[in-house]
């Protein structure tokens, strides 16, 4: 009885909609890849947006986008970690999705802060550093080629001198307050990303669940920017 | 042999609290006295009496609270004292003991009671009555009817006779049950056991039930049910002793590992695991630095290493103002040169409770081994885990708990918390709120009156933080909501009426400020 239902039952993880079969030569292909190559899980409302890859970094400049771009990892049960986050709100990380037993946090590295993240990209899959005000390029490097090396992903809130894409709000408005009435109810917020020398893309998301808005919501940028 | 130590809560209460023993005190559940010493039972204090009554009749009774925890804890060496005269001993529960009467060895039976009070007042137990019979009931009746450090041996084969005096109120320290049947026994006129002992006894388990069936074999010194003794607890200590000392606590930690697997071995020889050990360190004899860890899971011999080294290390540094970061040059040397490291479990529990899943944990692993190398490089309670509790404002919702401790004195979260601020939780949380300044249209600060009204519109508002991250530089506030007034622990003292607002600037962002007493200040963010 037990074989039948464990052959039934899909494994963790799987997508029962689809061929167990597929997946499953999917998952190997992605282990036989360079580990810097893996896909790594990312929230339903930025993964078209920007596609996180292991060996690679992100530049944020907010504290939301970074919840956001470590919440799908923990949502699928993988390791965070925050470096430098003196800041850190775990309850909003935990309405984001992040495992908060899988979390592990950093707040004050001080001038060990290098080897602190380089030795958390070894073990974690996404390491949240918000770096001090100034890295030079060839500090950028050292962590760069350890991430080549691991399958993590790393997320710098602040300046970096080189990032596979920069995320950052461009603008953002609050509903639900209105001069000592009511309470904040949702942010939206246009964040726009730059990937190397490609166009940069704009998408709207509602916080605080990091929901995408659908585009015929949106209007289009081309005409906002013909009207301001 | 039963031996017996009157009031042992409150004996015990007062040897913690390092009080006299010949003061008056109470123990208390529920502001109920449970338990009285003689002192304050000559001063009028009964069991069952509420505790203003209690003091009204004894003004300086001293109060204690119930710990069954601590009464069994205090208990622990008695057995032990009896346990080194005669094996076996069975605690009935606290203060009530049990062991077969030491035969022929002592001499009499008398002589073997002379030898245990003796070994327990020179234990410093000084009251202490106990009761020699052939069965345990009649064994402790005998032990409630001595005198301090007296004996009653009831000879054998006359239980019966014995027991025929007393009265039925003894029944009474069976808890509710036996409170109930000592109240219908007395109402049936029924005065002594040997009135129950004597009716028939199918009429009184009619009437009583089992219950009162096995009270009546008991009350006709029948009852042969005799104690299942419990077997000494294992040593499960572990100690290593370095000959010369050690100075450095690279050394202490390298000679250290095998006896940490050897306290690990034997743990699981005896299939328990242990989720909090103290970790002893003595040098010229004397313990220098003690301290209790507790792990998430169980202690594994690379953990307890480790704990010794950051123990080792903590002590030896020059503890400065709470700094987490210490340069790796200073650490390395301890305080005294280090004989002896010692193991002792404090919690333990059933290894197959913490058993790993049959596939393992193989990432988790690898996970807690990376994360110890970091604590290595930055410090013990550098590396932490956020956990969530219950409060009012968000840095109080959360707490940081060092990376391989368990979370302790955690507010509940599931509580209303009345006054916490609705909404989105902020995203960033300042553990020291920056200063900040809220001014209305005339530019004057905005403030709290003692009911709670805010003097004026918010319009402008800026925060001066030690980082420019935490800064928020003059600017319009575009929407504001609130305040969220709370009123805490004024009770001792507390911040006075403080009030939070939701403030979004203009900007597009928005703040948590909080307006206390002292002036505002900037405490989380939302975005």
């Amino acid at each position: 009885m037990s074989s039948a239902s464990a052959v039934t039952a899909p494994g963790p993880g799987l997508d029962p909609a689809r061929s167990v079969v597929e997946q499953l030569r999917e998952r190997v292909a992605a282990m036989e890849r360079r580990p810097a190559l893996q896909p790594v899980p990312t929230l339903p409302g930025i993964a078209d947006l920007v596609p996180l890859h292991a060996g690679a970094t992100y530049a944020v400049d907010s504290a939301s986008l970074a919840l956001a771009l470590a919440a799908g990892a923990s949502r699928a049960g993988e390791w965070v970690g925050f470096a430098g986050c003196s800041d850190f709100g775990a309850e909003a990380a935990a309405e984001l999705g992040i495992e908060l037993s899988r979390t592990v946090l950093v707040p004050d590295p001080g001038e060990h802060w290098l080897e602190v993240t380089a030795a958390l990209v070894d073990v974690l899959r996404v390491v949240v550093l918000r770096p001090p005000a100034s890295v030079d390029e060839r500090t950028a490097g050292i962590l760069d080629s350890r991430l080549r090396t691991r399958s993590a992903v790393l997320v710098v809130h602040g300046s970096w001198p080189r990032a596979e894409a920069r995320l950052s709000v461009e603008e953002s408005s609050w509903s639900g307050p209105v001069s000592g009435t009511g309470r904040l109810v949702e942010r939206r917020s246009r964040v726009v990303v730059h990937r190397g020398a490609r166009p940069p893309r704009r998408a709207d998301l509602t916080w605080p669940e990091a929901h995408r808005v659908r585009p015929d919501e949106v209007e289009a940028p081309v005409a906002r920017r013909a009207s301001g | 042999m039963v031996v017996w130590c009157p009031d042992w809560s409150v004996v015990a209460a007062l040897e913690e609290a390092g009080r006299s023993s010949r003061s008056p005190a109470a123990v208390l559940a529920a502001n109920v006295v449970e338990v009285c010493n003689g002192p304050a039972r000559s001063e009028g204090v009964r069991r069952g009496q509420r505790r203003r009554d209690a003091q009204a009749r004894c003004p300086e009774l001293v109060l204690l609270p119930a710990s069954p925890d601590r009464d069994a804890r205090a208990f622990e060496p008695v057995l032990a004292v009896v346990e080194d005269l005669r094996p076996g001993v069975a605690a009935l529960r606290p203060g009530l003991l049990a062991v077969r009467a030491p035969g022929s060895w002592y001499g009499t039976e008398t002589d073997a009671a002379a030898t245990v009070c003796q070994a327990l007042v020179e234990g410093e137990v000084w009251d202490v009555r106990i009761g020699i019979a052939d069965d345990l009931f009649t064994a402790e009746q005998a032990a409630r009817t001595a005198e301090v450090q007296q004996w009653v041996v009831v000879p054998e084969g006359g239980s019966a006779a014995f027991l025929r005096g007393l009265p039925v109120r003894v029944l009474a320290d069976d808890g509710p049950r036996g409170r109930e049947l000592v109240g219908l026994l007395q109402r049936l006129g029924l005065r002594t056991l040997g009135d129950l002992a004597d009716l028939p006894a199918d009429a009184v388990e009619q009437r009583l039930g089992a219950h009162g069936a096995a009270v009546r074999r008991r009350a006709r010194g029948e009852d042969r049910t005799l104690f299942a003794a419990r077997t000494p607890p294992p040593e499960l200590d572990v100690a290593v002793s370095f000959e010369p000392a050690l100075a450095s606590v690279e050394a202490i930690t390298f000679s250290v590992r095998t006896t940490a697997e050897r306290f690990v071995d034997q743990l699981a020889h005896h299939q328990l695991v242990a989720t909090g050990v103290r970790v002893e360190a003595e040098s010229d004899g004397v313990v220098c630095s003690s301290r209790t860890w507790l792990h998430p899971r169980h202690f594994g011999a690379r953990d307890l290493v480790d704990r010794v080294h950051w123990q080792l290390q903590s002590a030896g540094s020059t503890s400065g103002a709470g700094s987490s970061l210490r340069a790796r040059k200073d650490t390395g040397r301890v305080h005294a040169p280090v004989d002896r490291v010692r193991f002792v479990p404090e919690l333990v529990e059933p290894a197959a409770a913490h058993g790993e899943a049959l596939w393992g944990s193989a990432s988790d692993d690898l996970v807690e081994r990376g994360v110890a190398r970091v604590q290595g490089m930055v410090g013990f309670d550098a590396v932490q885990r956020p956990v969530l509790q219950g409060g009012r404002s968000p840095a109080a919702r959360q707490a940081l708990v060092p990376w391989g401790e368990r979370a302790v004195d955690l507010r509940p979260v599931d509580r209303p918390w009345p006054g916490r601020v609705p909404g989105p939780a902020p995203v960033r949380v300042f553990a020291t709120p920056p200063q900040a300044e809220v001014v209305d249209d005339a530019g004057r600060d905005v403030r709290l009156t003692e009911r709670g009204v805010v003097t004026g519109e918010l319009r402008r508002f800026r925060a001066r933080g030690a980082s420019p991250e935490q800064s928020v530089p003059w600017q319009p506030v575009s929407a504001w909501a609130g305040p969220w007034p709370v009123d805490e622990a004024w009770w001792t003292g507390g911040a006075g009426p403080t009030a939070r607002f939701q403030v979004v600037g203009a900007d597009g962002r928005a703040w948590l400020l909080v307006r206390s007493p002292e002036g505002w200040a900037l405490e989380a963010g939302y975005d």
